[in-house]
């Protein structure tokens, strides 16, 4: 019960409610789907770079209130990062998730994102909360690819 | 026996405070199905149909015997009749490769409901795409129900197969198989009965259905995971192609060349699920136990004070027929503005089990249930 009340908090309602971040991208320069077919939540992801910096990012899709808030929250923890700090970030919040990461001050650098701690002793839930992380680890990838990087 | 008696034979609700209302996914098992399996592989385990030593002909009577008393308890006209499968969707997949490839042609037509499970939708997918036939729908009314004229529309003389669930896991509607059954026949279709749904709260008789093929799962009546039922008229079995190939359906082998069984080993290939088969006889004996009377008494109850609560409540929209004798015992009801996993997860934290899903392309979830739950 302690686990569920601060997974539904404040903050995590507000962002699956009505998300300013959710809205079309006009010009992003990368898009990408996330999808997980069990339950069928579904997310559109997109993103504008400014050289080597997050400039901007928004989603559309559907989903529950932890797939749905979780990807609103990721968008404003990842904007204005560059990208490499992003995927320093990413790769925390999944480790975070999957209780591989548990030292707090580690833990510091994803600010609101940290809200999502107790969906790690939620197994059936997981998935939720990794789906905007997944998707964006994956838009990342395809682009350091192109790049040949 | 009272609902109190009951639960104490289901070890997996002791001293737990659950509510376990899943059970159209899979039923908890009582104690003398646990019992059954423990002595079977104490006492009777070798494989059947082989050796010639006495454990095997023990373990092999064994179960045979079972198969004559599914027959049996679907009235059966024979026990050839009864094939062993892993579970209902490898009974359809059966019936979907062994006579939908086997016998569907370019224009012919398959006829299923929108409210199918997976299992009797996929499969005709796949007849439909490979033998070039055409797969058409069976909508629903208003009501949930899929109403008389629909069954007259969507059935044609190009029909060859109808597949249609008896009672919708989704909604909980009870089909009329009879009258889909009769109306198939005329148009000279055969028909296929998802009865996973319905076998564990109702009596089947698949002479009074005059279904051609009856499929259902074990582990949702009680019995262990693994094991399945295919009922097939015999006559049309026996024209049928084996679906899976090998050790104990052939008949004579040679290098190039294999005869096959008579039934109901042409449909049993390799070493069976034993264990599941006993564990299946040990749930028929529980069920008949307490008896299908009983059993509709307690869910007509618990079903009943459902719908009432849930009626009064605002929020919540249900997604049922209001002709309760066409309704079994799933409820599927969606709280309005919040995603069914939110709403499972906040149950689950009070211990309340229930299914959340999508049913039919609209955002909804299902609780169904069975004797055991109060």
């Amino acid at each position: 019960m302690e686990d569920l009340t601060e997974v539904y908090n404040e903050l995590i309602m507000e962002h699956s409610m009505n998300s300013y971040n959710k809205k079309e991208l006009k010009n992003a320069d990368y898009s990408e789907m996330g999808h997980n077919p069990n339950c069928g939540d579904e997310i559109k992801l997109q993103m504008k770079l400014d050289g080597n910096v997050i400039k901007d990012m928004a989603f559309v899709g559907h989903g529950c209130a932890i797939s749905q808030a979780s990807t609103s929250i990721m968008i404003d923890t990842l904007k204005g990062k560059t990208l490499d700090e992003a995927k320093e970030i990413i790769k925390t919040f999944i480790g975070m998730i999957k209780r591989e990461i548990t030292d707090e001050k580690e833990l510091e650098k994803l600010e609101d994102a940290i809200a999502f701690k107790n969906v790690s002793n939620m197994p059936a839930r997981v998935k939720c909360a990794l789906l905007a992380w997944h998707t964006i680890e994956k838009m990342l990838e395809k682009k350091d690819e192109n790049n040949g990087k | 026996m009272n609902i109190e008696d009951i639960r104490k034979d289901f070890p997996i609700l002791e001293n737990r405070k659950i509510a376990y209302l899943d059970n159209g996914a899979t039923t908890q098992k009582p104690l003398p199905v646990l019992e059954r399996i423990d002595e079977f592989y104490k006492k009777y385990n070798a494989n059947v149909h082989r050796g010639a030593y006495s454990l095997s002909v023990v373990a092999s009577e064994m179960y045979e015997n079972v198969r004559a008393k599914i027959a049996k308890f679907v009235n059966a006209r024979f026990p050839e009749e009864i094939i062993f499968s892993k579970n209902a969707t490898e009974s359809l997949n059966l019936i979907a490769y062994s006579y939908g490839l086997e016998n569907l042609k370019k224009d012919d037509e398959i006829v299923i409901s929108i409210m199918e499970h997976h299992s009797n939708l996929v499969p005709w997918q796949k007849v439909s795409k490979v033998t070039g036939s055409k797969l058409n729908y069976m909508y629903i009314n208003n009501n949930f129900e899929i109403a008389d004229e629909e069954i007259e529309t969507k059935i044609t003389d190009k029909t060859k197969i109808v597949g249609i669930t008896h009672v919708s896991n989704a909604l909980g509607t009870i089909n009329n198989i009879e009258k889909i059954v009769k109306y198939a026949h005329k148009k000279g279709a055969v028909v296929v009965v998802d009865a996973a749904q319905s076998i564990p709260h109702m009596k089947i008789d698949v002479q009074k259905l005059d279904a051609d093929f009856l499929v259902f799962s074990g582990h949702k009546m009680l019995a262990p995971l693994g094991i399945g039922v295919l009922y097939g008229k015999r006559e049309i079995l026996n024209k049928m192609n084996p679906f899976i190939m090998g050790g104990d359906m052939i008949e004579y082998v040679y290098e190039q060349e294999t005869t096959f069984a008579p039934l109901p080993n042409k449909f049993e290939a390799g070493t069976q699920n034993i264990e599941g088969v006993i564990g299946l006889d040990a749930a028929i004996d529980y069920i008949e136990k307490i008896g299908y009377d009983k059993i509709q008494e307690i869910e007509k109850n618990l079903t009943l004070y459902a719908r009432n609560k849930l009626s009064k409540l605002d929020f919540i929209e249900l997604y049922l027929t209001p002709n309760e004798e066409n309704h079994s015992s799933v409820i599927s009801f969606n709280i309005k503005g919040v995603h069914p996993h939110d709403v499972a997860s906040i149950l689950d934290g009070e211990g309340v089990c229930v299914r959340s899903r999508k049913p039919l392309r609209t955002t909804s979830y299902e609780i169904s249930w069975n004797r055991f739950n109060m």
